[in-house]
């Protein structure tokens, strides 16, 4: 059976298309600028380096995909706007790229969970009837394969590594269970835009996501969650308290000097 | 005003855009790095099309100034820069002798893109000639380096930590 988040009504076929754009480009900023947070505080030095790297990739993906939503929408907001002018009960990201960084384990176990999806979902959206989308999902694509590379590999050392970077990254995986079910919730808004061939079905993604998650989770000694309650909102606005903490830092130039620039 | 021939050939455009280089990899040019997609000239105007090398390269917005600023030494008055994305750019356009001067600078040059296979996590990768002395005995020390494009190695045989231009 298709899992449905709460749908909105029925809305032009540009409003859905706006709508799907602003949930990609929104897990990729909220999530992007989560992880600069890191920069000036990993563990190491080339794991700063590294981090800030990728987040300087999502970041980049979500201006692409929000100046796509701006340009597809047509009311004269473009990524910058999108991003620094919006509340928190307008952003579409799932809750999961929204929780605070927490430890090195619990910023890993997010990226491997997030990459993953994000590799499957950009491997399938290459297919996009929107050919600027398309375009764009074969550049995630190849990014993302090193995130996916990056996390893994941390997922294996962290799990089979001391007694406590094992425990921190169970830890870790356990509290982020509950969020990595709204990565495959679908709705009326992207089944229509799954007739249109513009994107993809979310849920046909779970299964390939849990055999490459389990396989390295089983690699890395760590067990998976038994979790049946999934937690959602993200999508339609409703966020956890995180959000409007991270907006009000990420936000406050624009808001406070509105069109500076530097 | 007789307009039957365009005021500039592409060939010749194309020559000034050869001397544009990249600003972070100063021995490529926008043109060698396949970040040029093509040049349209209609009557006055030129257009330069261009795709990204990553989503979140913050030398893009000065590779595009540049190439205005270029084209516009050269006295191409309408200039347009136009960003396309399909197909995405890859390592594999850049050409046999641009890798030949990425390696004299001191930076590994990329293997193939392979983007079928499925992502190699905890397996060691197939390790990276060394630059500056030839020796296949090198660690990868990390997948990120001082730019997007950039990983990180060290050689064991002449002890020269390097960068790579790893393929995507």
């Amino acid at each position: 059976m298709v899992k449905k988040a709460d749908s909105s009504a029925a809305s032009p076929p540009q409003n859905d298309t706006v709508e799907y754009l602003l949930r990609l480009g929104d897990d990729r900023l909220v999530l992007g600028h989560r992880l600069s947070e890191w920069c000036g505080h990993a563990p190491i030095l080339e794991e700063d380096i590294a981090l800030a790297n990728i987040a300087l990739d999502l970041v980049g993906q979500a201006n692409l995909l929000l100046t796509l939503a701006g340009q597809t929408e047509n009311a004269g907001r473009d990524a910058d706007a999108l991003a620094y002018l919006r509340d928190g009960l307008d952003y579409r990201n799932t809750l999961l790229a929204e929780l605070p960084k927490g430890d090195f384990a619990f910023t890993i176990a997010r990226q491997f969970f997030f990459s993953v999806y994000s590799m499957l979902l950009a491997d399938a959206l290459r297919q996009s009837a929107i050919k600027d989308l398309a375009g764009i999902a074969e550049k995630m694509l190849k990014e993302t394969r090193y995130h996916v590379r990056h996390s893994g590999d941390w997922m294996l050392k962290l799990g089979d590594g001391t007694e406590e970077s094992h425990a921190r990254l169970q830890s870790a995986v356990d509290e982020l269970w509950r969020y990595t079910g709204e990565l495959f919730l679908t709705d009326d808004i992207e089944q229509r835009l799954v007739e249109r061939k513009v994107a993809v079905d979310c849920s046909r993604l779970e299964a390939g996501w849990r055999e490459q998650v389990n396989g390295v989770l089983r690699e890395s000694g760590i067990k998976t969650p038994e979790v049946k309650w999934m937690q959602r909102g993200g999508r339609i606005g409703r966020h956890t308290e995180h959000l409007g903490h991270m907006l009000a830092e990420m936000q406050i130039l624009q808001r406070q000097h509105p069109g500076a620039e530097w | 005003m007789n307009r039957s021939a365009p005021p500039f050939s592409v060939e010749e455009l194309y020559t000034v855009l050869n001397a544009v280089m990249d600003p972070e990899v100063p021995v490529l040019s926008v043109v060698e790095l396949g970040i040029v997609r093509g040049v349209d000239v209609d009557d006055e105007r030129v257009t330069v099309s261009v795709t990204p090398t990553y989503s979140g390269c913050p030398a893009i917005a000065v590779i595009e100034r540049d190439i205005v600023a270029a084209l516009h030494a050269y006295g191409v008055e309408d200039v347009q820069v136009k960003t396309i994305y399909s197909p995405a750019w890859t390592t594999d356009w850049i050409p046999a002798d641009a890798r030949e001067k990425l390696r004299a600078y001191g930076i590994a040059p990329p293997g193939p893109a392979d983007h079928d296979a499925p992502v190699a996590i905890g397996r060691r990768r197939a390790a990276v000639r060394c630059p500056y002395c030839g020796s296949i005995e090198t660690d990868i020390q990390s997948d990120f380096g001082s730019t997007a494009c950039k990983a990180i190695h060290v050689c064991r045989s002449c002890r020269q930590p390097f960068e790579e231009f790893k393929a995507i």
